[in-house]
């Protein structure tokens, strides 16, 4: 694991409450976190480079633009598969995530897991059909959970000091 | 439910455009406007609109996980009468980022963050005991698509 230092970790929780809607977003962020604009910048591309910022920019809110029809399927399949499984499933242009999880058996079987949004869920459903036959995947064990209902959508806060760093 | 928001076609390039690769630049929303053949003050009201109608979340990072701390899919298995309260006691927690309702015996999932394993073996213990119901952790082990954001 790549080490994070603590003016990181300040400027990540400054940032899961978002870049400012100013001219100078980072010398604003930099003033809370005594850090000029450009240590900001060089910080947040040095995140980048190392890959533990993902990607930095607008982050959409779906539901609002009528993406409500969110599944999550989900497989039990064999460990020594699940590499293979998954890579195949991440090249469909409509899964939005995949990955593998544990399992916590025996309430939850299922370690293969494929997002798909759309606006109208049997289009959603007739995309995993198509994971679930061009994969290979109909034998294998499998559930698709729709969400009905979304109560919180944050920002992760990684707890300790992160939180209260704004 | 609210209806769902439609989007200018300017709104639409830029959040097609800026989902990734934000400008690491002193005045980005310059640099953006630049690139879109727009005003800086044309993109921050944009932007500042697109917030204030809920479809911008923020501008920010998409972190990885377990990089900055320690995090986990859960879920709790709720009596449908109860569902909404026991949401709103999950929700009201601090570590907890995502919160949704989903179709199945397991119908509450949610995401937890902490500082690490320990804090969230902690906090799934703080919702057990304040629920009366057994959360089973998900913790991931690989992921095989990168989250590089979403056409619209």
């Amino acid at each position: 694991m790549i080490e994070i230092d603590d003016k990181n970790h300040q400027l990540l929780a400054v940032l899961a409450d978002g870049l400012p809607l100013v001219p100078r977003p980072y010398a604003e962020i930099g003033g809370q976190l005594a850090l000029s604009e450009a240590e900001v910048i060089a910080r947040l591309r040095h995140l980048l480079e190392t890959g533990i910022i993902r990607r930095l920019g607008l982050i959409v809110r779906h539901h609002e633009l009528g993406y409500r029809a969110n599944a999550m399927a989900v497989w039990d399949v064999p460990d020594d598969a699940v590499d293979a499984l998954g890579a195949e499933l991440a090249d469909f242009p409509f899964v939005t995530l995949c990955y593998r999880r544990r399992r916590q058996l025996p309430h939850w079987p299922y370690n293969l897991f494929a997002m798909v949004h759309g606006k109208a869920r049997a289009r959603v459903l007739a995309q995993i059909g198509q994971l679930n036959d061009q994969v290979g995947l109909r034998q294998r064990p499998h559930q698709v959970l729709f969400s009905n209902k979304r109560y919180k959508q944050d920002a992760a806060r990684f707890g300790g000091g992160l939180a209260k760093a704004g | 439910m609210a209806p769902s928001q439609t989007l200018s076609r300017q709104e639409r390039e830029l959040l097609n455009r800026y989902q990734r690769d934000f400008p690491l630049q002193p005045r980005p929303y310059a640099a953006i406007a630049e690139a879109l053949g727009m005003r800086e003050d044309d993109v921050l009201t944009l932007l500042a609109g697109l917030r204030d109608r809920g479809v911008l979340g923020r501008v920010g990072a998409a972190v990885r996980p377990n990089s900055a701390g320690a995090s986990t899919l859960a879920a709790l298995a709720v009596p449908a009468t109860q569902l909404h309260a026991v949401a709103g006691q999950v929700s009201a927690m601090a570590a907890v980022n995502h919160n949704y309702a989903r179709e199945h015996e397991y119908n509450l999932w949610f995401v937890l963050t902490a500082a690490n394993d320990a804090e969230l073996d902690r906090t799934l213990a703080d919702i057990k005991a304040a629920t009366g119901l057994s959360p089973i952790k998900l913790p991931l082990e690989a992921e095989y698509h990168i989250d590089l954001g979403f056409p619209l």
